[in-house]
C-alpha cells in the first residue's frame, strides 16, 4: 500500500514537473523573474481577439475558371472543327460548363461525337433537346470538381506568398471550414487590413504584348473604326492606365490596338523589385527579369520588332509602351509613377503570380489592440476573483478536505494552460471565460465525492471505507457528467471559429484534467493523509 | 460545516407549481420574442457592419449622430458602452444593418462610419498622421527620418524599439488613446523625440477598437449552423443517457434542457441582450450543465431504486433529490459565483455570454428537478398508474448499473 502510494505520488510529480516545464521551462531555460514571464508570453499563443489582429474570410469564385475552361473549350473545338472541315451553323457557350452546336450536317455527326470523345474526354456529348441536329456538350462533374479544387489550391498558395511577403508575424491562410470554397486570413497584430486586402484582391496578371498601332484611341469605337469596323484575327483593344506613359497619348481615355497573344506573361517571371525612377523623380519603377527560357523567346522577338512599341499589360490594361531600342533579353521596366509602398506591393504582385480566379470578402473583423489588452486584463482579474471565491469557500465548508479540492483545483488549472502550451493551442477571450467556468465546475467533482463520503461516515462508517466508498460511488456520476458536457463542447468545436473554438478547447482540456486532478490526485492526498492519521482520529470533511 | 444534513423535501408533490412556473417564463418570453419580431440577433447571425470607437472624453452622441445622418447612414445605431468595472469607458457601439448591399465593398459601411467621424470631429491637421490610429512602423519610420536622439547611422533598432514601447504605452497604459504627445514622456520619450513625433503626428480624438463586418450570406448560414449544433448536442446526449440509463430518463433530461434554452433565449429577448456566436458557445455550454445537474440526481434515481424496491417510485425520485441536494447547491452556488464575477468583471465582449451562463446556471438546476424528474416520474405513473410500486421500480431500472 505505502509503496504503491509513492509510485503515484512520484507520477503526479512527474505531472506537475512536465506542466511547469512546458509552460515556463521552454524554450530557454529561465535564469530570472523576467525569463519566466517571457517564456510563459511565448508558450501560451493567444487568439486575435486578445492580441489584436484583422481576420478575413474571403471565397474564391472558383465558378469563373469553370467558366475559363469551357472558353478554351470552346476556342480548340473551333480549330478541330475547321481542320477536319465539319460545317456548323453556329458554336456557342450556352453557361459556365456547357456548350451548344448547332446544326451540323447529319452525315459528319458521327464524326463530332468521336472527335470529342477521343480528344475531350472530360466533355459529354448528346444531342441538344428540341433540336434535329444540334448536340449539346457539357463538361463533367468530376472535371469541374477537379478545376475547383486546383482552383482553390492555387488561389490559397498565390495568397499564402502575396501575404507572407508583407512579413507580418505568424500570418494565417487556410481553407475555412464551411466548404464553400472560402479561405480565412489572420493577421495578428495587424490593425489594418487595407493593404492586406489590396495586395489579397490584386490579380497580378501580366502580358507583355506587340502594340499593333502606334496611335492611341480616345475610345474603343475609334479604335474599331480606324479597322474599318472588324479587328484582324490575331489583334484586340485594350484600355490604357490613365497616367499610361511613352504613348503619345496626353488625357481622357486611351484605347490601344495589340497583338492578341502575349509574348510574356507573368508566369515568366523570374523576379520583380522595385526601384527608384529615374525618369520621373520621386517616383518608382518595377525592375523585372524574365527566366532563362522565356529571355530565349524574348530576344529574337525584340530583334525583329526594333522601333515599335512594346504594350505592358497589367489586369488587361496598359500600363505603358515603350518602344523597343535593342535586342533585350530578360529584363524589363514597368514604368507608371507608382508610390514606392504602390511598386513594393506591385512588384510582390508580379512574384507570386495572378490569382486564378476572383475573389469576394465575406467577413472582417479587426480588433485593435488596445481592446486586447483590456480584455487580458479584465479576464485575468475575473479569474483570480472566481478562484479565491472558491478556494475560500472550499476550505470554510470542507476544512482539510478542503484544501484537497484546492490543491486539486490548482493542480486542474496548470495542466489545463500546459495542456494549451504543448498542443500549441490558441487562448482566446472566451476560452479565459471557460477557464473560470472549469474554476466552478471543476470543484463539482470534489464536491459530489465529498458529499458522499459524509454520507458514508454519517452511516458510521469507518474514515477509511468511507472515503474508498465516496471515491467509488461517485466516480459513474462524475463520469457521466463529463461525458455529456464534452459531448456539447466537442460540437460547439466543430461548428464553431477562433474565439468559440477556443472556448471549447478550453473546456474539454479543462474537463479532462479535472478526471485526473479530482478523482486521482485527491484520492493520493486522501490515502496519503489517512495513513499518517491516527486510526480513531474523525476525518477532516 | 454543513448547510443540509437530513432534508425530507416533497418535490414531486409540487411538481404543478414547477410546471405552472416553467410555463409562465416560456410565455413570457415567446411574449417577447413575438413583440420584438423575433431574436435580437448580433452581427454574427445578422448580417452588417459594427464599430467599435473609444473617445478621450465623453462620446458626443449627438454630434456623432447628425454626422452619421450626413453620411446617408441615418439607419445606424449608436449605443454608448459603460461597464461596472469602467463606468467611464467613453466607448460608443455604431452599427449599422446589412442593407442587402450584392455589389458594394463588404467594408462600405466601414468606410462611411469612419468618413462620418472625421467629419464630425475633424481630421486633425494636414499632412500629418493620426499617432492614436499609427501602427509602431509608421512611429519608427518617422523617429528614424527625425532622428530626435542624433543617433545616424548607429540606430540600428532603437527607434523600433522606443515606437514598440510608445505603442505599448498608448494601447496598456491609455486603453488605446492618448490625448497629449507630451504624456509619452511617462513611456521613456525625451523631450527631442515629443517635439520629432509632433511633427508627424497630432492626436486624434478618438481610437477604433475594434470593427467586425459580416456579409449577409455569412449571417444566414451561421443561424442555420448554429441551431443544427444545437440540435446535434441536444440529439448526442440523448443517446448517451439512453444507452447509460433508459430512453425515457434521456427524453426527459433533453426536454429539460430544451426548455433552459428557450427560457434562456426568452429572458435575452426580455433584457435586450444580443445573440452573438459566443452566445451559441454559452448556450451549450449550459446545455452541458444543465444536463449535468440532471443527471447526478438520475444517477441517485437508479442507486435508490434498487435499494428501496418497496418503495413508490416518487417518493425514491423525492429522496434521490434531496440526497444530492447539498451537492446541488453547493456545485450551483459556487458556478453561479464565479459566472457572475465574469459577467460583473469580464468586461463588454463577454457581457451577453456571461449574462446566458447566470441565467442558464439558474434555469438549469431548477430544471432538472422541476422539469426533469417530475417528466420521468409522470411517464413511470402513466404507463403502469395501477401497477405497484415494485413492478414501476424495475421498470425503470431495468438497465442497472453496469461496471
Amino acid at each position: 500500500m505505502s509503496s504503491n502510494l509513492k509510485w503515484k505520488a512520484l507520477f503526479i510529480s512527474a505531472v506537475i514537473v512536465a506542466c511547469f516545464v512546458g509552460l515556463v521551462g521552454m524554450p530557454d531555460k529561465p535564469t530570472s523573474w523576467a525569463g519566466i514571464k517571457s517564456n510563459f508570453a511565448s508558450n501560451i499563443k493567444l487568439g486575435l481577439d486578445l492580441q489584436g489582429g484583422t481576420h478575413l474570410i474571403l471565397q474564391v469564385q472558383v465558378q469563373e475558371a469553370v467558366s475559363q475552361e469551357t472558353d478554351q473549350m470552346l476556342d480548340h473545338l473551333m480549330t478541330q472543327l475547321r481542320d477536319k472541315n465539319i460545317k456548323y451553323e453556329e458554336l456557342r457557350k450556352l453557361n459556365d460548363t456547357q456548350i451548344l452546336a448547332h446544326n451540323i450536317a447529319p452525315e459528319q455527326a458521327g464524326a463530332v461525337s468521336n472527335l470529342v470523345k477521343d480528344l475531350y474526354p472530360d466533355w459529354q456529348i448528346a444531342p441538344a433537346p428540341g433540336e434535329a441536329s444540334g448536340y449539346l456538350l457539357t463538361i463533367s462533374p468530376t472535371r469541374i470538381a477537379s478545376i475547383q479544387q486546383q482552383t482553390m489550391d492555387q488561389a490559397e498558395e498565390t495568397i499564402r506568398r502575396r501575404i507572407d511577403a508583407l512579413g507580418l508575424t505568424e500570418p494565417l491562410v487556410a481553407p475555412y471550414g464551411r466548404g464553400d470554397n472560402e479561405i480565412i486570413v489572420e493577421l495578428p497584430g495587424e490593425g489594418d487590413p487595407n493593404r492586406a486586402k489590396s495586395v489579397i484582391q490584386a490579380g497580378g496578371q501580366l502580358e507583355l504584348h506587340l502594340v499593333l498601332d502606334t496611335t492611341a484611341y480616345n475610345s474603343e469605337a475609334a479604335a474599331m473604326a480606324a479597322h474599318g469596323g472588324v479587328l484582324p484575327p490575331n489583334a484586340q483593344i485594350v484600355q490604357g492606365k490613365s497616367s499610361a506613359s511613352g504613348t503619345s497619348q496626353s488625357a481622357g481615355e486611351s484605347w490601344y490596338v495589340i497583338d492578341r497573344a502575349p509574348v510574356v506573361t507573368g508566369r515568366d517571371l523570374r523576379s520583380a523589385t522595385p526601384i527608384r525612377s529615374t525618369k520621373n523623380i520621386g517616383f518608382y519603377d518595377v525592375d523585372f527579369t524574365l527566366s532563362t527560357e522565356a529571355g530565349r523567346r524574348f530576344g529574337p522577338f525584340t530583334e525583329q520588332n526594333i522601333g515599335k512599341q512594346l504594350g505592358i499589360v497589367l489586369e488587361h490594361k496598359l500600363e505603358t509602351a515603350p518602344v523597343i531600342n535593342g535586342r533585350i533579353e530578360d529584363t524589363g521596366v514597368i514604368e507608371g509613377r507608382f508610390g514606392e509602398q504602390e511598386a513594393n506591393d506591385l512588384a510582390l504582385v508580379l512574384k507570386s503570380g495572378a490569382l486564378p480566379a476572383s475573389i469576394k470578402y465575406l467577413e472582417e473583423r479587426t480588433v485593435g489592440p488596445s481592446l486586447g489588452a483590456d480584455s487580458i486584463r479584465q479576464g485575468f482579474r475575473a479569474s483570480i476573483v472566481s478562484l479565491i471565491v472558491v478556494m475560500v469557500f472550499m476550505v470554510f465548508y470542507y476544512r482539510l478536505s478542503g484544501v484537497n479540492a484546492v490543491v486539486a483545483l490548482l493542480l486542474n488549472l496548470v495542466i489545463l494552460l500546459a495542456a494549451l502550451a504543448y498542443f500549441g493551442a490558441v487562448l482566446t477571450l472566451p476560452g479565459i471565460a471557460g477557464v473560470i467556468l472549469t474554476i466552478g465546475m471543476g470543484v463539482d467533482s470534489n464536491v459530489l465525492i465529498f458529499e458522499r463520503i459524509r454520507e458514508e461516515l454519517r452511516a458510521g462508517k469507518a474514515p477509511v471505507s468511507a472515503v474508498d466508498l465516496g471515491f467509488k460511488r461517485a466516480f459513474l456520476t462524475i463520469i457521466d457528467t463529463h461525458v455529456t458536457t464534452v459531448v456539447s463542447a466537442l460540437f460547439l468545436g466543430l461548428f464553431g471559429t477562433g474565439p468559440v473554438r477556443g472556448f471549447a478547447i478550453t473546456l474539454v482540456i479543462g474537463l479532462l484534467a479535472n478526471l485526473f486532478t479530482s478523482v486521482y490526485v485527491s484520492r493520493v492526498i486522501f490515502d496519503w493523509h489517512l495513513v499518517k492519521m491516527p486510526r480513531e482520529a474523525e476525518l477532516s470533511i | 460545516m454543513e448547510f443540509f444534513k437530513q432534508v425530507d423535501l416533497d418535490w414531486m408533490g409540487k411538481a404543478k407549481y414547477f410546471v405552472a412556473l416553467s410555463l409562465t417564463l416560456l410565455l413570457l418570453g415567446m411574449i417577447s420574442l413575438i413583440s420584438k419580431g423575433g431574436p435580437y440577433y448580433g452581427i454574427d447571425f445578422k448580417g452588417g457592419t459594427m464599430v467599435n470607437v473609444r473617445f478621450a472624453g465623453p462620446p458626443p452622441v449627438d454630434q456623432l449622430r447628425s454626422g452619421l445622418v450626413r453620411e446617408g447612414l441615418g439607419q445606424s445605431v449608436i449605443q454608448p458602452i459603460s461597464d461596472i468595472s469602467n463606468p467611464n469607458s467613453n466607448e460608443v457601439l455604431i452599427g449599422l444593418e446589412e442593407k442587402g448591399q450584392g455589389a458594394e465593398a463588404l467594408d462600405a459601411g466601414k468606410t462611411a462610419i469612419l468618413n462620418a467621424l472625421h467629419a464630425t470631429l475633424g481630421s486633425g491637421e494636414a499632412g500629418k498622421q493620426d499617432f492614436n490610429a499609427a501602427g509602431a512602423q509608421a512611429i519608427a519610420d518617422a523617429l528614424t527620418r527625425k532622428d530626435p536622439l542624433g543617433l545616424g547611422t548607429n540606430a540600428g533598432d532603437r527607434y523600433n524599439q522606443l515606437a514598440r514601447q510608445l505603442v505599448i504605452y498608448r494601447d496598456r497604459d491609455r486603453h488605446g488613446i492618448v490625448t497629449n504627445l507630451n504624456d509619452l514622456s511617462a513611456a521613456g520619450a525625451t523631450p527631442a523625440v515629443i517635439a520629432a513625433l509632433r511633427d508627424s503626428f497630432y492626436t486624434g480624438e478618438f481610437a477604433i477598437i475594434n470593427v467586425e463586418i459580416v456579409g449577409p450570406k455569412v449571417g444566414s448560414e451561421l443561424r442555420r449552423q448554429a441551431v443544427l449544433v444545437t440540435l446535434y448536442a441536444l440529439g448526442g446526449m440523448l443517446v448517451y443517457i439512453a444507452f447509460r440509463f433508459e430512453w425515457v430518463y434521456g427524453a426527459a433530461a433533453v426536454l429539460a434542457v430544451f426548455h433552459d434554452v428557450l427560457i434562456t433565449l426568452g429572458l435575452f429577448s426580455i433584457f435586450h441582450f444580443e445573440i452573438s456566436l459566443t452566445v451559441i458557445a454559452a448556450l451549450l455550454t449550459l446545455v452541458g450543465y444543465s444536463m449535468n445537474d440532471t443527471i447526478v440526481i438520475f444517477d441517485r434515481i437508479r442507486e435508490n431504486l434498487r435499494l428501496m424496491r418497496r418503495e413508490p417510485f416518487p417518493k425514491i425520485v423525492n429522496r434521490s433529490i434531496n440526497q444530492t441536494l447539498s451537492r446541488t447547491i453547493l456545485t450551483s452556488g459556487l458556478t453561479f459565483l464565479t459566472v457572475m464575477v465574469l459577467y460583473l468583471m469580464g468586461g463588454q465582449v463577454l457581457r451577453a455570454f456571461s449574462f446566458a451562463l447566470v441565467v442558464g446556471i439558474m434555469v438549469g438546476t431548477y430544471s432538472s428537478f422541476g422539469i426533469a424528474a417530475p417528466l420521468v416520474v409522470a411517464w413511470n405513473h402513466w404507463r403502469a398508474p395501477a401497477a405497484t410500486a415494485v413492478e414501476t421500480g424495475t421498470a425503470a431500472g431495468t438497465k442497472s448499473r453496469k461496471g
